[in-house]
């Protein structure tokens, strides 16, 4: 751990190859991820990734830094867990689109209004890849490439932002899998931030959306600075196509849990819980 | 059991406050040198119903309910049909009510002394209630000082408005005064140093003991004052407890917490236990230790969620998918709550699995005036030193199967657990090979440790044994007294652990048994199934559903009957 080591964005790979197919989003993401770290000098052995089920959910064992690699839809509540217990530790939850807003929806939602200092990462490709293209709530309705609903989804998609906003999320920001740089610097400000802060990322699947490779002329950079109240923020979701990169929404807002001061040691606490029983 | 008890229900309408007048009454009579066990009964509301406090007054600890009521006090007599398979009447019972022209049908024909509890009550002041009235009556009958009745009344009502106190004292004192005439034979009371504690909080205080330092916690009955008392005490020692959104986040929550090396624990029912099943078995393959304490009630569905029943020892044993060897234990009474909890964590620390402790809403929710009870001692979790090497292997294949576990902070040890199929190095792995060596390495580290003498209770001589597991224990226990004093010795054996099941202690414990009465309460005679696959000896089975507490006449009735149905 005192060891002088180079700091490179390499240095926090592991040996282990990614699984993903080639063009996929989350190579980008997982570089965007060593760059902040590197940026950051964060110390790899009090650093843990945390994940689901799903192809972005893999992430975790190609980072050099510990790891939990859960099931579909539970990382942010394991995350959660984990930063309570270990307060000190620099904990990123991630997972793809079906993880975090279908099997774990409710997950996010209470993320977002807990409020416990983490980050998460969620890498929407619109599409579950890991069973071969079925449609996820953030698919749009008339995507008619699945078996599995082969008319189109046809139920409205997911506002992933707006709807962090909604339940109380205090910092929320889009990074786009075709801007690395934009997204690790993303990142790198989300660690920093007390508070959850929360990262929706477009991560390309062309295996099975190739037509995801058009989001390179849609996105845009959002040149004003992030909005500071929930109120300006919910007039600008509104309005947001879906495509705004950059830090969109901070507001300073009070963490849970709050810290503890025990006012007395161990065993002393202990001795009195006992007492308490005495007849 | 030769001893004089009495039994004693109170009932009433929500609100009434017969479970306040009932800890009162225990209170004072434990802090007056007696034994006794409180056990909480509550229609289907939990505000607004009824309810009904169900009292024994013991010289010793005796952890059976009452089968029978010496002293029946109806309040009032709302909605007492839902009570009458529990509050029955025995040979020398007296009812005290204040309209005995509404007497249940299954009450009528014994002595009733009627007593105007509410005018009682009103009378002796303006914010007088008749429980406390009906607290004065019964401390007197119980040879209770009046003055440790008002001091226990007090300590209750410290925090409310003084008219609150003083309403409870002139109630007290009102009832107390009663010229009504209720003499019956009373225990002894002669032991000191009690305490009153419920299993639920006796759970709370054995997991804390143990070294739990997190709780995640969806509220669930009877399970959720487990999870309240450890809030306060989690607090205390620097811990945190978190409400989670749901059952999947509690289980989910406490894996993280362990991943970080902070001894973790939840509490829930049946079908809380139903929801957390897929993430025991991620904490089986990712080997992230965790106590889970399911408090069981009827079942299936949401069943009887306010009365017990021991139906969960299937899904406990089997409810997970894969080959997921994990630790099941059972409480055998009140105050084993916190023994067989504190060893439940110590267990999964050492053998870094889940532990699942059953418990039930009648040890969980009822009150026992016990000694302290007893806690495992200290244990060290054996294997902690660093990797040996530069590759650090968290899932390493040792003799033991027990490999190091690291946490995040410890140096050089970095690794990503996973619920994936993985090789030692913990990267994921559909290859066979790595498959059946980590399969065989997480069964050995159940079948290769020693469980030691704690894997069960084992007493007297016999050719018949009964044998039981959780709050059965008691039942089959004061079963085998009477059979005793009746001129038949049989033992008794109850399984403290069953997943894995201590097969060479049993075997032993039931060496030369020409028959093997198992004794549960549930329909689907889940243990005697269990062991049915397992022991070569004759198993009779005896498996009464709840939520009735079982009858230890009953038991002794079947095992002194010749022939068996």
């Amino acid at each position: 751990m005192n060891e002088p080591i180079a700091v490179t964005p390499k240095s926090f790979k592991s040996a282990v190859k990614p699984i993903w197919c080639p063009g996929c989003g989350h190579f980008s993401v997982l570089n965007a991820i060593t760059k902040a770290m590197a940026a950051l000098a964060i110390d790899k052995d009090n650093s843990v990734l945390v994940s689901g089920i799903g192809c972005s959910s893999r992430l975790p064992a190609y980072v050099d830094t510990y790891g939990f690699h859960g099931v579909h839809g539970r990382g942010l509540a394991v995350a959660q867990g984990l930063k309570v217990a270990r307060p000190e530790l620099t904990v990123v939850a991630l997972g793809g689109d079906g993880d975090g807003f279908s099997i774990g929806g409710n997950h996010f939602l209470h993320a977002c209004r807990r409020n416990v200092n983490l980050v998460y990462i969620a890498m929407d490709n619109e599409v579950y890849g890991m069973t071969k293209g079925q449609a996820s709530p953030t698919t749009p309705s008339d995507w008619s490439h699945s078996k599995l609903t082969p008319h189109g989804p046809g139920v409205r998609p997911f506002k992933p932002a707006a709807i962090a906003l909604a339940a109380g999320a205090p910092w929320i920001a889009r990074g786009y899998s075709g801007n690395p740089n934009q997204m690790a610097k993303l990142i790198a400000e989300a660690i920093a931030f007390e508070g959850f802060s929360f990262i929706h990322v477009l991560s390309q699947c062309i295996t099975f959306c190739p037509e995801q490779t058009d989001w390179k002329a849609i996105v845009h950079e959002r040149s004003e600075p992030p909005v500071d109240s929930a109120e300006q923020a919910a007039r600008l979701f509104l309005a947001d196509d879906g495509f705004a990169t950059g830090v969109l929404y901070r507001e300073a807002r009070a963490t849970w849990p709050p810290l503890s001061h025990p006012s007395k040691d161990e065993s002393e606490a202990l001795t009195d819980l006992a007492a308490a029983f005495g007849a | 059991m030769g001893d004089t008890q009495l039994s004693i229900a109170i009932t009433g309408a929500g609100g009434a406050g017969v479970i306040s007048c009932g800890e009162l009454l225990l209170k004072a009579w434990a802090h007056c040198g007696g034994r006794g066990l409180l056990r909480k009964a509550f229609g289907p509301q939990i505000r607004g119903g009824e309810a009904a406090a169900l009292l024994k007054f013991t010289r010793h600890e005796v952890y059976t309910a009452a089968a029978h009521y010496d002293i029946i006090v109806a309040l009032d007599w709302a909605n007492f049909e839902r009570f009458q398979d529990e509050i029955v009447a025995g040979p020398n019972t007296v009812v005290v009510c204040e309209d005995s022209e509404r007497i249940p049908a299954s009450l009528r024909g014994l002595p009733v002394i009627q007593l105007a509890f509410a005018q009682l009550a009103s009378r002796s002041h303006p914010e007088g209630r008749m429980n406390m009235v009906a607290a004065g009556l019964l401390g007197r009958a119980l040879q209770l000082p009046q003055s440790a009745l008002l001091e226990q009344a007090l300590t209750r009502l410290a925090k409310k408005p003084e008219a609150y106190r003083e309403g409870a004292r002139a109630c007290i004192e009102a009832g107390y005064a009663e010229p009504a005439n209720i003499d019956l034979p009373l225990p002894s009371r002669d032991a000191s140093g009690a305490w009153c504690i419920t299993g639920n909080q006796a759970a709370g205080f054995g997991a804390l003991s143990a070294g739990v330092r997190f709780a995640a916690a969806y509220p669930i009955t009877p399970a959720s004052d487990a999870l309240e008392w450890l809030a306060g005490g989690l607090e205390a020692v620097g811990g945190h407890l978190v409400q989670a959104e749901d059952e999947l986040a509690a289980i989910n929550m406490t894996i993280g917490a362990a991943f970080g090396g902070v001894p973790a624990f939840t509490a829930t029912s049946g079908p809380g236990l139903a929801l957390m099943s897929e993430s025991i078995g991620l904490a089986v393959a990712s080997e992230t230790p965790l106590t889970l304490l399911n408090v069981m009630r009827g079942g299936p569905s949401t069943g009887i969620p306010t009365k017990s029943e021991q139906s969960d020892l299937d899904i406990a044993l089997y409810g997970l998918h894969g080959d997921a060897p994990h630790l099941v234990l059972a409480a055998l009474d009140i105050p084993d709550c916190a023994f067989a909890t504190g060893w439940a964590v110590q267990l999964a620390q050492a053998l870094q699995v889940p532990a699942i402790v059953l418990s039930d809403q009648f040890l969980g929710q009822s009150t026992a005036v016990v000694a302290p009870p007893r806690l495992p001692s200290a244990f060290s979790p054996g294997d902690t030193t660093a990797p040996p090497s530069n590759e650090y292997l968290r899932y390493r294949l040792t003799a033991s199967g027990v490999s190091t576990l690291a946490h995040p902070g410890d140096a050089d040890a970095r690794y990503t657990a996973d619920g994936l199929e993985h090789n030692e190095r913990g990267t994921p792995s559909a290859r066979a090979s790595d498959h059946h060596e980590q399969l065989d390495k997480r069964r050995r580290k159940l079948e290769t440790f020693d469980f030691g003498a704690d894997w069960g209770r084992c007493d007297g001589t016999g050719d018949t044994a009964l044998v039981s597991f959780g709050s059965a224990s008691a039942a089959a226990d004061e079963a085998a007294a009477r059979l005793a004093e009746r001129g038949t010795s049989v033992r008794t054996v109850a399984l403290r652990l069953l997943a894995p099941l201590p097969l060479a202690g049993l075997e032993r414990a039931l060496a030369g048994c020409s028959r093997v009465v198992v004794v549960e309460q549930n329909h689907g005679a889940q243990l005697y199934h269990y062991l049915k696959g397992r022991l070569n000896l004759p198993l009779e089975s005896l498996a009464i559903p709840g939520p009735v507490p079982l009858n230890p006449e009953t038991i002794a009735e079947v095992v002194g009957a010749r022939q068996v149905t």
